[in-house]
């Protein structure tokens, strides 16, 4: 445990000690307020005209949903930012030991690779909730100014966390590959948009073949969370995605070490 | 405290190193001396168990490196070629990482840093960051690493590479300091280095032990065909008729220099400067130089490296 904490504080803080983390802390803000202020405004937009359309017509106006109308797709979009930023975490978490050389360090410390490899998936698990931080600020305004319900918004974010760290785990073990972030960083890219995208061919696919495709598919579990429904299938699925992504990645290690 | 025994290790088809065998005793500092990809590195990165060997065993410390692999990599402290630093770290952040990966407990880990720090002199730097400093100090912050939790054994690879001749010296007397309390491990191409800080040195060509003795004895191995080198004034001829009469010179060659002077090479396996020095002022001739070519480790050191060539 001692030595998963010090594999984790070393990697939270280097994330924080290179200019990429702000980078990427900036770009993810940046891209997920936009969006917020479009739906918002969209959202807005639509309730005045309502307001002007009944005062016009002497009827009641109507009740516009927060959560369906603006959080269920904003959640959606925080997905899809996630897809192109959680390889940008990821990239550095084993590549950059091997470039530095700092394997060599760490194989012959008395730790085990499963201690540094948990450390790893944390810190990059800790690192993306940061990253989500300023998207719950966002939520906060709309609980300030408005009503929507709370428990879709959290169902919501514990969807989005587990569905980070199975990207994680999967970015962990593209990384620990190669010692070239950018082959990491592309890696772990194409690796999450196939899997995301692996859904869209069940429309095609044959009766037995499409359940299986959408099975796979890592945004189809999400659907539900941003929706408000908390299902322990789904939370399986990401468990063993991410149990998945930190076997390979132990075994992976492991193999280099031993090969001849 | 090291007992290698038959170590071979193969990089796919390519051999590293073919049963090296050696021992270190407790307390000493054992150089691993030979060329570049001779197999030193891998021989430390074997006894660090950074990988394991084909075939072979080891022990360090009286642990199996296979069976106790956390055993010997908790009292091995080891410094890699290229020193593995965290660039964007500060000193002290990268040092309590280390600290706390040898599994040192939160109450003396600001103790064991201080230690290291002294003793690496790294006190004016440790709060500025890795990568900003220089090789030198690099290499020292890679040192005060394999220090750290006062390891019993310290394997250092090529430590003093790429260092100014100032640090060179520097880093050795951090070296020899450790003698006695720690056993060391010290691998170089540089035979002068090795000459002054270590005790006894194994010579590596190949993947293959060639020697292993102290200094002093490898170089008395080729002491038998030991040569007094004189500088002498006088004519060829004078200078060789004088000289060949000396019993016990089996070889002597006399070539003439500018002014007058000779440059005369003598072989024996007898100390013969007395003789040689009386003769030449006896005559008349005027010694102006006598000196014994020793033969350096690094004679020794090209002597059997290329022999195993020609062998291979």
């Amino acid at each position: 445990m001692k030595a998963i904490s010090a594999i984790f504080n070393k990697e939270f803080k280097l994330f924080f000690y290179s200019p990429i983390a702000y980078v990427i802390l900036a770009l993810f803000t940046a891209l997920t307020g936009v969006f917020f202020y479009l739906y918002l405004s969209s959202f807005v937009e639509a309730a005045f005209m309502d307001m002007i359309r009944s005062q016009q017509y002497r009827m009641a106006p109507q009740k516009f949903n927060v959560n369906l109308m603006l959080i269920r797709p904003y959640f959606w979009n925080i997905a899809l930012i996630s897809l192109f930023t959680l390889p940008l975490i990821t990239m550095r978490l084993f590549s950059e030991e091997k470039r530095l050389g700092t394997v060599e360090l760490l194989y012959t410390s008395p730790i085990t690779p499963t201690q540094i490899i948990v450390g790893k998936f944390l810190a990059g698990l800790a690192y993306y909730v940061v990253l989500l931080l300023p998207t719950m600020f966002f939520h906060a305004i709309l609980f300030l100014y408005g009503d929507p319900e709370f428990m879709p918004v959290l169902s919501g974010y514990i969807g989005l966390i587990l569905m980070g760290a199975s990207f994680i785990s999967m970015g962990l073990f593209i990384s620990t590959l190669t010692e070239n972030q950018i082959i990491a960083a592309i890696g772990g890219f194409a690796a999450a948009l196939l899997l995301w995208v692996i859904g869209w061919g069940s429309s095609f696919a044959g009766p037995t073949l499409a359940p299986i495709l959408n099975y796979v598919s890592i945004i189809t579990h999400f659907e539900d969370f941003a929706q408000g429904v908390i299902d322990t299938q789904h939370i399986a699925y990401y468990i063993l995605f991410s149990f998945t992504g930190i076997y390979l990645s132990l075994k992976s290690i492991e193999s280099v070490k031993w090969r001849a | 405290m090291i007992d290698v025994e038959g170590l071979t290790r193969y990089y796919g088809e390519k051999r590293a190193i073919s049963d090296v065998s050696f021992h270190v005793n407790k307390g000493e500092i054992l150089g691993l001396l030979g060329p570049n990809a001779a197999g030193k590195t891998t021989t430390m990165r074997i006894l660090t168990c950074y990988m394991p060997p084909t075939s072979g065993s080891a022990t360090v410390g009286g642990y199996d490196i296979f069976e106790q692999s956390m055993d010997v990599r908790r009292i091995t402290g080891y410094l890699p070629e290229n020193p593995p630093l965290y660039t964007e770290l500060t000193v002290d952040d990268y040092l309590l990482f280390v600290a706390q990966l040898k599994g040192i407990e939160k109450s003396r880990l600001k103790s064991e840093i201080d230690t290291v720090i002294e003793k690496a002199a790294l006190g004016d730097v440790r709060h500025r960051i890795i990568g900003k400093l220089s090789k030198g100090y690099k290499q020292r912050v890679g040192l005060a690493q394999s220090l750290l939790n006062n390891p019993q054994i310290i394997i250092l690879d090529e430590p003093t590479v790429g260092l100014d001749p100032k640090q060179i010296i520097e880093i050795r007397e951090l070296i020899k300091n450790l003698r006695g309390d720690h056993t060391v491990i010290l691998s170089s191409h540089i035979l002068p280095e090795v000459e002054q800080t270590c005790e006894r040195v194994v010579i590596i060509n190949e993947g293959r032990v060639v020697a292993e003795d102290t200094p002093e004895n490898l170089t008395n191995r080729l002491r038998g065909s030991e040569r007094i080198i004189m500088q002498v004034e006088g004519s060829e001829e004078t200078v060789k008729k004088t000289l060949q009469p000396i019993a016990d010179i089996q070889n002597i060659t006399v070539k003439p220099e500018n002014n007058g002077l000779v440059r005369v090479e003598v072989e024996s396996d007898k100390d013969v400067r007395k003789e040689l020095a009386n003769a030449v002022v006896k005559n008349g001739l005027g010694l102006l130089e006598l000196t014994v070519d020793r033969f350096t480790l690094e004679d020794i050191f090209l002597h059997l490296t290329t022999k195993e060539e020609e062998v291979a």
